[in-house]
């Protein structure tokens, strides 16, 4: 047991176990002596039919860490969370949530989950809603009273908290499905798309919560496909692609990483074909975004110079230019379109 | 934790859930007319016309009151769940299938028993008489887990559609009736009835209701209880078993 946690038997998801030296690097450099796991996964499969959903991916997530786990529709990210939340079962690997295997009871009661597609119950009121939550994992009334009252303030729900979950809006059965998975005050909160299509109140709301709970110690496992939030929140991100965990860093050198992705953005004083600038020496792609033009580059110090050269030779007025570094955004579409073979 | 004081534990939730189910599903429309409209209709259409007297209308009232309110919560929870998404967000909780399953299973228990004291007290008010009150009342609070658990296995099939599941039951649940000795008590049905009737867990009910009421059983007490025991441990296994495998793959 390298990472100093006493284990006890495995659930559902705990079969087998890989060679450590590939669990290491697939850990993206978490094999730290000493590293204390929230979240350990090894060689973790999962298939629908013949489909590997999930095929052979190792991670680990480190007490307190804030975890994003990023990939395209179908790579794979919400089958990994149901295994490791005990509403699948894993075709092979291991998983351990706290030292306890997933699935298991014990796992289940240090974590919570606030899933993709799931609903409170809406012939409920909010409050009804909590209060049965609490019981499911054992929460002494007095307690649960105490934290509904307070989680419902923190996500502004306090005054809807006696209506029925169905006269909710979106982003206010979003707040309260927080409030229910943190009800049990958990180690480790997995989230599934949490502020996917919620309005920009309830989402800032949510990622502010979020952001004080790690601080506070919570173990946060999320998934999105909100590059800013991945990127504003997370201290690691692992992008997973048809199944396979495809790279797993910190987000600033996942950025820094992706070569080919740096770009300059440029605008004239008059119209310019994107072909005249496609054709200047160092350009990989020309994107229009507004009325400004992004030049994607490996070189863009050389391509400032080709471009003030281009806008003399014709006449052009530059009005902006910018030099940008490639954004998380950028780094995941260049890693998933790589394992694609588009790139 | 401690084997006792984990199965105390897995309990209280399964209370907890039961407790859910009694303020969402008890109003529900499939529930009120799978559960109440149906068997009253059923019933009246079979005795308005016919010169029946209390003492041999009541005991078979009361078996097709009990067997259809308490299997009419247990099929539709999960399936109804999985279509509202609520059902993921449950099997994430620190609960087995087996305490959701038995959470369901108590709600549609509680429903049957609550509603088997409209037909007795309807009896008691035209005047027939009980004579062993403790059998009957323990033979209601048996039946009722029995059904409550029937009812359970009604929503094996993955299906997240209510309706569909209600559909299954029905296929089940109507024959049921007719061969169980509701309208025709046990002993004047020939022996090819007699035979088809023993495969039915009503049967051996309304054999015990007929007894207690009009004092005349046709199989003996203990042979009743004790199918009805066999019975429930058969569906509650059934059921628990199988939506291991099916809760899942509804997700």
């Amino acid at each position: 047991m390298p990472m100093g946690l006493r284990r006890d038997k495995p659930g559902t998801a705990g079969k087998g176990s890989g060679a450590t030296d590939r669990r290491a690097r697939e850990r993206g450099g978490l094999a730290v002596p000493g590293d204390v796991l929230a979240i350990e996964v090894d060689g973790l499969i999962k298939r629908f039919g013949q489909l590997p959903a999930v095929d052979r991916i190792s991670f680990g997530v480190r007490k307190g860490e804030f975890f994003g786990f990023l990939g395209p529709n179908g790579a794979g990210k919400t089958t990994t969370i149901r295994i490791l939340t005990g509403v699948m079962e894993a075709d092979g690997g291991s998983a351990f949530i706290m030292g306890h295997g997933a699935g298991s009871l014990k796992a289940k009661q240090v974590a919570s989950v606030v899933p993709e597609m799931a609903n409170a119950y809406t012939d409920l009121t909010g409050w009804n809603n909590l209060m049965f939550m609490a019981e499911l994992y054992g929460v002494q009334t007095k307690q649960a009273r105490e934290r509904s009252v307070s989680l419902l303030q923190a996500l502004a729900l306090q005054d809807p908290k006696d209506n029925l979950v169905k006269t909710y809006s979106k982003g206010m059965k979003q707040r309260l499905i927080l409030c229910m998975a943190l009800i049990s005050d958990p180690d480790v909160l997995f989230l599934d798309e949490p502020t996917s299509g919620l309005d920009v109140q309830s989402a800032r709301l949510i990622k502010d919560l979020l952001r004080d709970l790690n601080k506070n110690g919570k173990t946060i496992f999320l998934t999105t496909h909100d590059m800013d939030e991945a990127s504003d929140l997370c201290d690691r991100v692992a992008i997973i692609n048809k199944g396979k965990m495809v790279a797993i860093d910190a987000p600033e050198r996942l950025r820094m990483a992706t070569s080919g992705r740096h770009s300059v953005e440029v605008s004239f004083n008059d119209s310019v074909s994107p072909e005249s600038l496609a054709s200047l020496a160092g350009v990989n792609t020309v994107q229009k975004v507004g009325d400004k033009y992004r030049l994607y580059t490996d070189n863009p110090g050389d391509l400032v110079v080709a471009l003030v050269n281009h806008s003399s030779a014709a006449r052009l007025k530059i009005v902006s230019l910018n030099i940008l570094a490639p954004s998380l955004e950028d780094a995941f579409v260049a890693i998933t379109e790589k394992e694609a073979g588009y790139a | 934790m401690p084997e006792t004081a984990l199965i105390w534990q897995q309990l209280r939730r399964s209370l907890a859930i039961a407790r859910k189910d009694i303020r969402i599903y008890y109003f529900k429309g499939p529930v009120v007319i799978f559960g109440v409209l149906f068997p009253v209709f059923l019933f009246l259409s079979y005795t308005i016309g016919r010169d029946l007297n209390a003492d041999s209308m009541i005991p078979g009232l009361l078996g097709m009151t009990l067997f259809f309110t308490a299997t009419s919560i247990s099929p539709i929870v999960v399936p109804w769940e999985a279509q509202a998404r609520t059902l993921e967000r449950l099997m994430s909780c620190p609960v087995t299938i087996e305490t959701i399953i038995m959470g369901d299973v108590a709600a549609s228990f509680a429903f049957g028993i609550s509603l088997s004291l409209v037909p007795i007290a309807l009896g008691l008010f035209v005047g027939i008489s009980i004579s062993s009150p403790l059998i009957l009342a323990l033979a209601i609070i048996l039946a009722a887990f029995c059904f409550a658990s029937l009812g359970s296995v009604f929503s094996i099939p993955p299906t997240n559609t209510p309706a569909t599941v209600n559909m299954i039951a029905s296929v089940v649940k109507f024959p049921v009736v007719f061969i169980s000795g509701i309208f025709i008590p046990l002993d004047e049905l020939p022996a090819w009835g007699q035979a088809i009737a023993y495969i039915s867990p009503l049967t051996y009910f309304t054999d015990i209701g007929r007894s207690c009421i009009q004092g005349r059983g046709h199989l003996p007490l203990a042979v009743d209880f004790g199918v009805l025991i066999a019975f429930t441990v058969l569906f509650l296994l059934v059921a628990m078993k199988l939506h291991r495998k099916t809760m899942p793959r509804r997700i």
